[in-house]
């Protein structure tokens, strides 16, 4: 599904990934941790193509084809999908309008025939319900006027209409009250099958609780300084990132 | 990002070519004959000649404005020629069938097929090509109603005491230096008169278009909705590319008589010169309506077009509870300068007025909104509402607002909101990562952003506008 292989990454002159492998498989749930400024969220910004964010050597192979040479929407419609720690607003673009463009373009890109705009509301509405955001929702501008927490569920409704291939969650559990996180993980493990993958950046164990990764990687100076199942989280939670930190030192 | 937003703005200008039809072309250079000779083409009564003159000899008076935040080469009045007409006019068309093939088929180019309008759109167009209106169709249908809709050298000819009681009774011969060039010189135009408590049965537009190379357009347009009536009128405009800048000086005079609301909406796709800031429309247009009582103007403008532009279309809210509106979208790309805005003057008591101005600059474009809001001493109770938000596309364009606002009135209310914006890296790569493409994401943001004014546009010109603004911003992004 994904490999990256010696993946090197600076932003604004400062080098940020540094030799970064990891290797996910159809179906698996990876969680990366690790302390702040460890590059947590540039591993996603790169993979998505993000302005500003240089790669400067390595390659990265999604679904046996070259990412990193293809723009930022060919990797959109291949199925990569970002959700963001900071959603924007784009005011005056409603929600249902973006949706179904972002729809229809990657439907096209499948080869499939465009939703009409009847089953795209009937789908649209459906999902929201799934989120838990009112239907009115889908008439506002896009993020405009949202509270974090449907921010958040917005971008989660995104993910399902889109049904992507590979799922990357960036902190998507920052600034979550506890219901509004059982919304995401419950959103999560709903698109959970044996193809679709994910990867879910957090800083803190507790939305592993809710979504049990198969992987746990540590992230630290920009690469990864320890992998290992779910337990490692939870040492995590105990222990802290310092000791990894010492042990990399 | 920068890069990338400066490929979006490029595209050829899609309405920009000439056809080759025959013209009866004064040579350049403006003076008493030159005014005499437009009026006797017309065979226009002595009256008429004698208030071109007086126009000109004010003309001769005044100097060209310069407070405007644009900039062009000094104009050589003398190097232009005032009048052309498409030869084959000579002897006028009594209907479409009548109408050169030539003529029919630029319409069609300009995606506004006469025929298949009339069957349709129901809508009624007075087509104006350089200076003569072509043809007006479904004038029999507005007749039945008792609305006149009619080029404004017929008006003089057929309605001569209507002409004469509103003609410069809003903008005056020598409003200003362009007014009263137009007042001397203008070729033709529309006229309209509603009468007392009828409501228009269709949508009147008119299509302007510059053919003739070094010929000014100066169209006059009158609209008279009498007491309790109501009409909508559309205005588009496109010219073919030139090299050579040409001068655009309309005047557009409304009156709105007692309870009477008219509504009236402009799409202007004027050439902008090319890339490099070559060619391109002069408009200088002095547009403004009076309200009487409980009377309403609405003027809403999409503009993506001309070089430079200086434009305020204006409400005198004259008489008690009336209501002027201004939505306007203005685009800039390249090196198009514009300067636009609105002025209202509330004179009545609880006069109302709503001011949305959405500027949009890209390239090396400048953008300015210039607005008046007057509230005299005896507006009681008056009211305005202004909005005036700007969106700039990359970095090297500018967007300016110069608001005026005095009262008079201690019971005025008014609210002046702004904003700037820009397209952010942020929204074009939230769109970009959920799989639209750089320029449909750029185009989705602007028509976001101009939403509160499409809304004012009558359906099938809200269409047009959302298209005008994608096409004029193709290539500023990729």
């Amino acid at each position: 599904m994904l490999e990256i292989r010696n993946l090197n990454a600076r932003v604004e002159g400062a080098d940020i990934l540094r030799n970064l492998s990891l290797s996910i498989k159809p179906g698996e749930v990876h969680a990366i941790m690790g302390p702040n400024g460890s590059g947590k969220s540039t591993l996603g910004n790169v993979l998505t193509g993000r302005p500003g964010y240089e790669v400067t050597s390595g390659e990265v192979l999604f679904n046996g084809k070259d990412l990193l040479s293809q723009e930022i929407e060919e990797r959109a419609r291949e199925g990569l999908f970002l959700a963001f720690q900071y959603p924007v607003e784009i005011p005056g673009v409603t929600n249902m309008e973006f949706l179904k463009a972002s729809v229809d373009a990657r439907r096209k890109h499948l080869g499939l025939p465009d939703l009409s705009s009847f089953d795209f509301m009937k789908l649209a509405r459906e999902t929201s319900k799934r989120v838990s955001l009112d239907a009115a929702f889908l008439k506002r501008g896009v993020n405009e006027g949202f509270s974090g927490g449907e921010k958040k569920r917005n971008e989660i409704m995104q993910m399902m209409l889109l049904e992507p291939s590979l799922c990357i969650l960036d902190e998507t559990d920052s600034g979550l009250d506890i219901d509004a996180l059982q919304v995401v993980a419950g959103g999560v493990n709903a698109m959970r099958d044996d193809k679709r993958s994910f990867i879910i950046v957090t800083h803190y164990q507790r939305l592993l609780d809710y979504i049990v990764p198969d992987h746990v990687h540590v992230l630290a100076g920009g690469r990864i300084v320890k992998s290992g199942g779910k337990e490692l989280a939870l040492e995590l939670e105990a222990k802290g990132y310092s000791w990894l930190e010492d042990e990399v030192a | 990002m920068t890069e990338q937003v400066e490929g979006l703005i490029r595209k050829e200008y899609a309405a920009g070519f000439h056809t080759s039809i025959e013209s009866d072309t004064l040579k350049p250079g403006l003076d008493e004959e030159v005014i005499r000779f437009i009026s006797a083409k017309k065979e226009e009564p002595e009256w008429m000649l004698e208030w071109r003159l007086k126009a000109f000899r004010a003309w001769q008076e005044m100097e060209e404005p310069t407070w405007a935040h644009v900039h062009y080469p000094n104009i050589d009045f003398q190097a232009l020629s005032y009048y052309s007409a498409p030869k084959s006019m000579a002897d006028k068309p009594k209907s479409l069938d009548e109408v050169d093939p030539e003529l029919l088929e630029m319409y069609a180019k300009l995606g506004i097929p006469l025929h298949e309008q009339e069957a349709l759109a129901g809508v009624a167009v007075d087509a104006v090509i350089d200076s003569v209106s072509v043809v007006t169709t479904y004038r029999a249908k507005l007749e039945e109603a008792g609305v006149i809709f009619c080029p404004i050298s017929e008006a003089v000819h057929r309605f001569p005491e209507l002409v004469k009681k509103y003609l410069g009774t809003v903008v005056p011969q020598k409003d200003n230096f362009y007014a009263a060039l137009n007042s001397a010189v203008f070729s033709d135009g529309s006229f309209v008169y509603i009468p007392k408590g009828t409501r228009c049965p269709m949508e009147l537009s008119t299509y302007f278009r510059i053919n003739e190379m070094n010929t000014g357009q100066f169209e006059r347009t009158l609209i008279i909705a009498d007491e309790g009536s109501y009409v909508s009128y559309l205005e588009g405009c496109t010219a073919p590319m030139r090299d050579e800048n040409q001068l655009h000086a309309a005047v557009v005079e409304l009156v709105a008589l007692d309870d009477a609301q008219i509504k009236y909406s402009t799409v202007q796709n004027w050439y902008p010169g090319d890339k490099e800031g070559k060619g391109g429309i002069y408009n200088f247009v002095t547009k403004r309506g009076i309200c009487h009582r409980n009377a309403r103007i609405s003027w809403t403008q999409v503009e993506t077009g001309s070089a430079v532009t200086w434009k305020y279309p204006s409400c005198i809210l004259k008489g008690d509870n009336s209501v002027g509106e201004f939505y306007s979208v203005a685009l800039t790309n390249n090196f198009q300068q514009a300067d636009t805005g609105t002025k209202m003057i509330h004179i009545g008591k609880n006069t109302r007025s709503t001011i949305v101005a959405k500027g949009i600059s890209a390239g090396r474009s400048q953008s300015a909104y210039r607005g008046l809001v007057r509230i005299n001493a005896g507006a009681e109770g008056a009211r305005n509402y202004t909005q005036c938000d700007s969106l700039l596309i990359g970095d090297r364009c500018g967007a300016h607002t110069f608001p005026y606002i005095e009262s008079k009135n201690s019971t005025a209310q008014i609210e002046h909101e702004a904003t700037t914006s820009k397209v952010s890296d942020d929204q074009l790569f939230l769109c970009q990562q959920r799989g639209l493409d750089a320029e449909k994401a750029v185009s989705m943001i602007v028509n976001g952003f101009c939403r509160e004014v499409f809304k004012e546009l009558p359906m099938e010109f809200a269409v047009e506008a959302g298209k005008l603004l994608e096409v004029s911003l193709e290539g500023s992004v990729g």
